[in-house]
């Protein structure tokens, strides 16, 4: 039998090689000297690799030229996992970031976590009433305000003039339009007319807002997207996909949309300011004057945009409060605004750089202030950072043919009733 | 693993005991029998010391912790916080069984444990078949076996998680290699990893690709080791190849072999990375397996809910436990010196 035993032992040995663990942990941190700003001020982007984040660092290095003690780290985080990470890491009370790009949604629910340090009366926020009304209202928690707008958005349809040109259409102003130019365009092109991003729920807002739906009503607290509605705009979306006037994907959605559109492979996309400078990146658009942008399909009940955009919020546990502060104040000031609406397209959140020259030459800015003015806000409460879980689920689900809407309706809701207690 | 680790040194000192008993030639033993013990094995003690503390604290603590958190109801929103001037007491509550009545009677940890196992069956069955019959065509002298050894061995050396990447991008419905050569041979292109079906078999091949080097190296230091003569002796017997594999080959393996399965079931059954990385249990939830619902309750969605998460993980304890003693029993009937 004692071969048997070096056999084992040789198999536990090749175990042990085979697994492995890490972990990574990084302090931030910074001094405070009376009088002049020092220290470190760590700042998480969540901004789109590649275009806005070039852009954005060189931004918030700057800010060492304005106070030379000041060492900015500038760390890209994905988009997709900020969330979690900021919460993990705030929670430990290590590896936090002094400064969060906290997306509009997330930055309630920090708040009522009390990660976030309340900047009434700091440097952070300078002329408060400049900043636009609908941008501001997802910064307030409690009455305090926690953060500070960064950018505001809304989202159209982006779409290939060329090859609108090629299969004789216009933009789509209704969902039974879109279905009529995806079929022309595969006519003439061969090409499928939407992509429809299929693992980001964000992206069914516009379908659901057009049906006359609602995630939830906070007003008399009640659970909307399980009603007729809710159905209805779920039904939209799987049609769509179903009758292949638009192709979808479960993984890797923002990469497979961005490359589709950029390759000609589809000819239209729902989004949003920020994945414009990432698109005139692409091989379509050399020529920028071919992507253009109209609004959003309307389904049944009309038109309706979801409104977003990214405040800047600063950590309560941040070992250096005082030129954390100062860097929003920079970050959201009217230069670095205009700067960004010029450079990347993005919306300012203060009504002063929209008179700005970029700002003004920016058609893209143009074409978005007005859609973000009647875009449909959220309900800033807590949980509204919470909804997009269980939504993204079901949304995939239908889009995969794995449930019917009305179920993923239902689906949607009962998770909802468990977050929003007392909820109807 | 962890659990197999603890349970060995238990065994080992349990070991200990029943050989001191044994000893004992009928009469009652004397009183200060533990003092004996250890006097006579103090030496023992000592040495393995070390490792039961770093045991405790590494695996125990945690542990029960984690059990503690599973009889309460905490999340995100009412654990204890300290967060610069904010401080925040804890405010979670004993809830006792509830967390556990629930998982057992809705549907959601039946449905994922149901795939899991699936998952788990399937993989180690395929990646044990393959491993087995690799080994064995790699144990003949053929020509450039050293070089064929190392190009089999190569997934194993590759960090997990390129492997996985590389595999999402073959994957990729519209630009990936796979559905590339499909389409070159006329075929529609299969969606990978968006069909639920395809999406369960994609990740079942991936973890087979990962998982064959192991089995494969294991099995193949088991054959190294049965001596030549028995082939000779069955040869000179008249036994054919199929009979030389069933009788003497399979037998001689039997030590590699029942403790490989045993480590690929427990490995496979919590085999985070393969899943989180190639769908992230999508689409929807089908690919989701215990490990990878339990990371989501605690670190996907919000309020992060720990409670939840914990007593799915000592479910998954509890099961795997049951699933090694079974499967030592079952070892111990059929004369394996387990």
């Amino acid at each position: 039998m004692r071969r048997g035993i070096t056999a084992t032992a040789l198999v536990a040995a090749l175990a042990l090689a085979a697994t492995a663990c890490g972990s990574d942990e990084e302090s931030g941190g910074g001094s405070k000297s009376s009088g002049e700003l020092s220290g470190t001020v760590t700042w998480w982007d969540t901004s789109s690799v590649g275009t806005e984040d070039k852009v954005f660092k060189k931004i918030a290095e700057g800010f060492e030229k304005k106070h030379p003690k000041v060492d900015v780290k500038y760390v890209n985080v994905p988009f997709g996992e900020a969330q979690n990470k900021f919460k993990n890491a705030a929670q430990a009370g290590s590896g936090a970031p002094d400064v969060i790009r906290s997306e509009v949604a997330w930055t309630p629910e920090f708040a009522d976590l009390g990660y976030l340090a309340p900047l009434d009366g700091t440097a952070a926020l300078k002329d408060e009433s400049d900043f636009l009304k609908q941008a501001a209202a997802s910064t307030k928690y409690d009455g305090k305000t926690y953060a500070v707008p960064q950018v505001i958005d809304s989202m159209g349809v982006f779409y290939n003039k060329k090859m609108f040109k090629d299969a004789g259409v216009e933009p789509p102003a209704t969902v039974a339009d879109l279905k009529t130019v995806a079929e022309k365009i595969k006519d003439k092109t061969g090409k499928t007319g939407l992509y429809l991003r299929g693992d980001d729920s964000y992206y069914f807002l516009s379908f659901l807002y057009g049906e006359g739906g609602d995630l939830v009503n906070a007003s008399d607290k009640t659970i909307t997207v399980d009603k007729a509605e809710g159905v209805k705009a779920f039904g939209v979306v799987k049609d769509l996909v179903e009758s292949g006037a638009a192709k979808t994907d479960a993984t890797d959605g923002w990469e497979n949309m961005m490359q589709s559109f950029k390759n000609g492979d589809v000819a239209m996309m729902v989004n949003g300011p920020w994945a414009v400078a990432d698109t005139l990146t692409g091989d379509q658009f050399k020529d920028k004057a071919n992507l253009g942008i109209s609004t959003v399909p309307a389904g049944s009940a009309g038109q309706g945009a979801p409104q977003g955009g990214h405040n800047l919020a600063v950590y309560a546990g941040s070992g250096n409060l005082d030129a954390s502060y100062a860097f929003v104040e920079y970050m959201t000031s009217v230069e670095t605004q205009a700067q960004t609406a010029g450079e990347l397209n993005l919306l300012p959140t203060r009504t002063s750089a929209y008179a700005k020259q970029q700002a003004v030459d920016s058609e893209i800015v143009q074409f978005f202030k007005p859609v973000v003015e009647t875009a449909v806000e959220r309900p800033w409460i807590p949980e509204t950072g919470s909804l997009f879980a269980p939504l993204n689920t079901e949304y995939t689900k239908v889009l995969t043919g794995q449930t019917t809407p009305e179920k993923a309706a239902k689906a949607t809701g009962d998770s909802y009733r468990k977050l929003l207690k007392g909820w109807k | 693993m962890a659990v197999h680790t603890s349970q060995s040194v238990a065994k080992a000192a349990g070991d200990d005991v029943a050989r001191g008993r044994s000893r004992g030639t009928g009469t009652p033993p004397p009183p200060g029998k533990f003092r004996r013990a250890l006097s006579v094995h103090w030496y023992a003690w000592t040495m393995v010391a070390p490792v039961v503390i770093v045991i405790g604290v590494i695996i125990g603590y945690p542990l029960v912790r984690g059990i503690w958190l599973s009889l309460t109801d905490a999340n995100e929103r009412n654990v204890a916080r300290s967060i610069g001037v904010n401080e925040l007491p804890a405010t979670y509550e004993f809830v006792g069984l509830d967390n556990y009545a629930d998982a057992l009677t809705g549907g959601q940890f039946l449905g994922t444990l149901g795939w899991t196992l699936v998952w788990t069956v399937s993989c180690v069955g395929i990646t044990f078949a393959l491993g087995m019959a690799l080994a064995n065509i790699l144990n003949r002298k053929i020509a450039g076996r050293s070089a064929y050894r190392m190009a089999l061995i190569l997934p194993w050396a590759i960090p997990g998680f390129v492997s996985v990447f590389a595999w999402r991008f073959l994957y990729n419905e519209e630009r990936g290699l796979l559905n590339k050569i499909l389409g070159g041979a006329g075929i529609d292109g299969i969606p990978w990893l968006n069909d639920p079906t395809w999406a369960k078999f994609s990740v079942i091949a991936v973890n087979v690709w990962l998982g064959i080097p192991f089995i494969m190296v294991a099995l193949l230091g088991g054959l190294q080791s049965i001596p030549s003569e028995q082939y000779e002796a069955a040869e000179m017997d008249g036994a054919t190849a199929w009979q030389r594999f069933r009788h003497v080959t399979l037998p001689g393996l039997r030590p590699v072999s029942t403790t490989v399965v045993l480590l690929s079931t427990i490995w496979t059954f919590n085999m985070f990375p393969v899943i989180f990385l190639l769908t992230r249990g999508g689409p929807g939830e089908s690919t989701q397996i215990l490990v990878t619902q339990a990371y989501k309750f605690s670190f996907e969605i919000s309020p992060r809910d720990f409670a939840q998460s914990s007593t799915w993980g000592v479910l998954i304890l509890v099961l795997l436990m049951l699933f090694a003693v079974v499967y030592r029993r079952v070892l111990r009937t059929q004369g394996d010196n387990w």
